[in-house]
């Protein structure tokens, strides 16, 4: 395992696994996260995980008043700690990760943009909708807005690209095509993604502090059809 | 009980920011200007990182349904009790009934108004900051509006000595304020012109010859576009030396981000959690209160400095806060 520590301004350390998007260099990114979350050191504010790296936040006053002698900086005294921290970090084997299933309301006013994406692809609609349930999904990481999630293992064959003209309202639960991406929109936001269906469950949940987000970096995803009847009422049911 | 008689231009529930969750997405939000909303708090008995109002530019009409220790730091926005001029960077003691108003901004562009107890707001997600696009947090999770209620939370020991120190000063009038005020070292007053500091992004070297060296020899405007999310700067286009793909990573308060077309975006108190564009420089942590008092429409010039000089005055302006925060605690006792 490789790895190479940057300073992100005067309070974070960058850790860089890698710089291509690869399941394995996220899965050491995956384990690094977990392996902070045991560790938890005081001096830790928070940490943040993307598609190779993962950004450790720090107080480097706590540090400077508990940790350092009088000269030591609080960031040589942090890239020494998380190197130890690294040196002993070891990628358990895959499978332990979560798959997480979505219900997706496919096409007509929840996903009006489907028949665009087929004729784009020269696909029926149920060949979009057949081959965007069947992708190998793996959740790289989260960001953008809570519980975004970015999304690998979308079949190429239905790539769209963004609308020229975003919309200004996307609702909340959306599932769309952004190029060789899908995902699912937690908000509702402004954006020019293709919009292929609607999920019912909360992407997003404020009250739950302890787990806020339904998808986690790491996790896979199995998007399950469901009729607007079905849509409806698990709409209703769930708030 | 205080009535919101006009919200003001954008008037907001902050504290120190949301920290925790940003790995799930969650932004930070907090306030600008770190430093005058933490003596905002010093100087009416609270704890730091209490829920204050951020007050932006324009100020908004309050009223008091109870007698109130405040304190406004931060831009002068020229704060007014029942009309009355009242200063900035000192407690102030204001009885029921009376109004707090602002009038022409004369200096900075937020101000920070904190109430002894601190303002009575449930924790989100262990913040009381505002973030408005997801609706949680301060106020209902939007910035205040008309005829809003506010109440401040229960005084500290220290409050409470704030408070019947002025009251026994007041005598008649409607208000009182302190004699004394927070010295210019730290109220910036006027706002210094001097160069924001910053230190080099993880992708300047991504950048020519030219840009690196415009970077700190021009001057930059900030548009108008700019919010609490980042200021959007206009004033030379930087251009990288090849174009490369960026994986999207974390960014944090002060990142200088370069998107293709060139203009420079400092990333504010309520960027995103990760960013895909490369990123030139960093604004020092000791430059960002300063930054955040800038207005859109002007002008400023960034000077860089290293890594390590931006961590060590960081520490440096932690004692001088530090020791401020002793002198309140004497003064108030």
């Amino acid at each position: 395992m490789d790895w190479s520590l940057h300073p992100l301004g005067d309070q974070a350390v960058l850790i860089e696994f890698g710089n291509e998007i690869s399941e394995e260099i996220n899965q050491t990114v995956q384990a690094a996260a977990s392996s902070l979350d045991e560790w938890q050191p005081e001096w830790m504010i928070e940490y943040i995980p993307a598609f190779t790296t993962v950004t450790l936040f720090y107080d480097p006053l706590y540090i400077a008043n508990h940790k350092t002698s009088r000269n030591q900086l609080p960031y040589d005294w942090v890239h020494h700690q998380v190197s130890q921290f690294l040196s002993t970090l070891t990628i358990k084997e895959s499978g332990s990760a979560r798959t997480v299933e979505i219900p997706v309301c496919y096409g007509g006013e929840l996903g009006p943009d489907l028949s665009y994406v087929a004729e784009k692809n020269g696909l029926t609609e149920e060949e979009v909708i057949e081959k965007h349930m069947n992708g190998d999904y793996l959740v790289y990481m989260i960001g953008f807005a809570p519980g975004f999630p970015y999304i690998g293992g979308m079949d190429p064959a239905i790539a769209t690209p963004r609308r020229k003209d975003p919309r200004l309202k996307i609702p909340s639960g959306t599932v769309g095509i952004a190029g060789a991406q899908t995902g699912v929109y937690p908000l509702e936001t402004p954006g020019g993604w293709q919009l292929i269906g609607r999920t019912p469950s909360k992407m997003f949940d404020p009250s739950n502090e302890e787990s806020p987000t339904l998808l986690q970096a790491g996790d896979r995803i199995q998007f399950k059809r469901i009729t607007q009847e079905e849509y409806e009422n698990l709409k209703e049911g769930g708030e | 009980m205080i009535h919101v008689l006009k919200p003001g231009l954008l008037t907001t529930i902050q504290d120190f920011g949301r920290y925790g969750h940003q790995k799930h997405g969650v932004i930070a939000s907090g306030v600008m200007d770190q430093e005058a909303y933490r003596i905002a708090n010093l100087l009416v008995g609270n704890e730091q990182h209490a829920p204050v109002l951020e007050v932006t530019l324009m100020g908004p009409v309050l009223e008091f349904q109870q007698d109130v220790c405040l304190s406004i730091c931060g831009g002068d926005l020229t704060p007014m009790v029942n009309g009355e001029r009242v200063g900035t960077w000192k407690p102030l003691y204001i009885k029921q009934g009376s109004e707090l108003r602002f009038g022409k901004p004369k200096t900075g562009f937020r101000a920070y108004l904190a109430v002894a107890g601190g303002f009575d707001i449930p924790l989100t997600m262990n913040s009381a900051s505002t973030y408005i696009r997801a609706g949680i947090g301060g106020h209902q999770g939007r910035p205040l509006e008309k005829g809003d209620v506010l109440e401040p939370s229960d005084f500290s020991h220290l409050s409470n000595r704030v408070m019947e120190q002025l009251k026994a000063d007041t005598g008649d009038s409607s208000f009182h304020e302190a004699s004394w005020y927070v010295g210019h070292d730290f109220n910036h007053n006027g706002y210094t012109k001097d160069p924001i500091r910053i230190m080099p992004g993880r992708e300047y070297d991504w950048f020519d010859e030219e840009s690196r060296g415009r970077l700190t020899s021009e001057t930059f405007n900030i548009n108008s576009k700019s919010d609490r999310m980042g200021y959007r700067l206009t004033g030379c286009r930087l251009s990288a030396v090849e174009e490369r793909d960026l994986l999207s990573e974390a960014v944090t308060f002060g990142t200088i981000q370069v998107p293709a077309e060139g203009n420079p975006i400092i990333l504010l108190a309520d960027r995103q959690t990760t960013g895909g564009y490369p990123k030139i420089a960093q604004v020092a942590s000791v430059d960002l209160p300063r930054l955040a008092q800038m207005r859109p429409g002007e002008s400023f010039s960034f000077t860089m400095i290293t890594h390590e000089e931006a961590q060590r005055l960081y520490l440096q302006q932690e004692k001088d806060i530090k020791l401020l925060a002793r002198g309140i605690e004497m003064k108030l006792k």
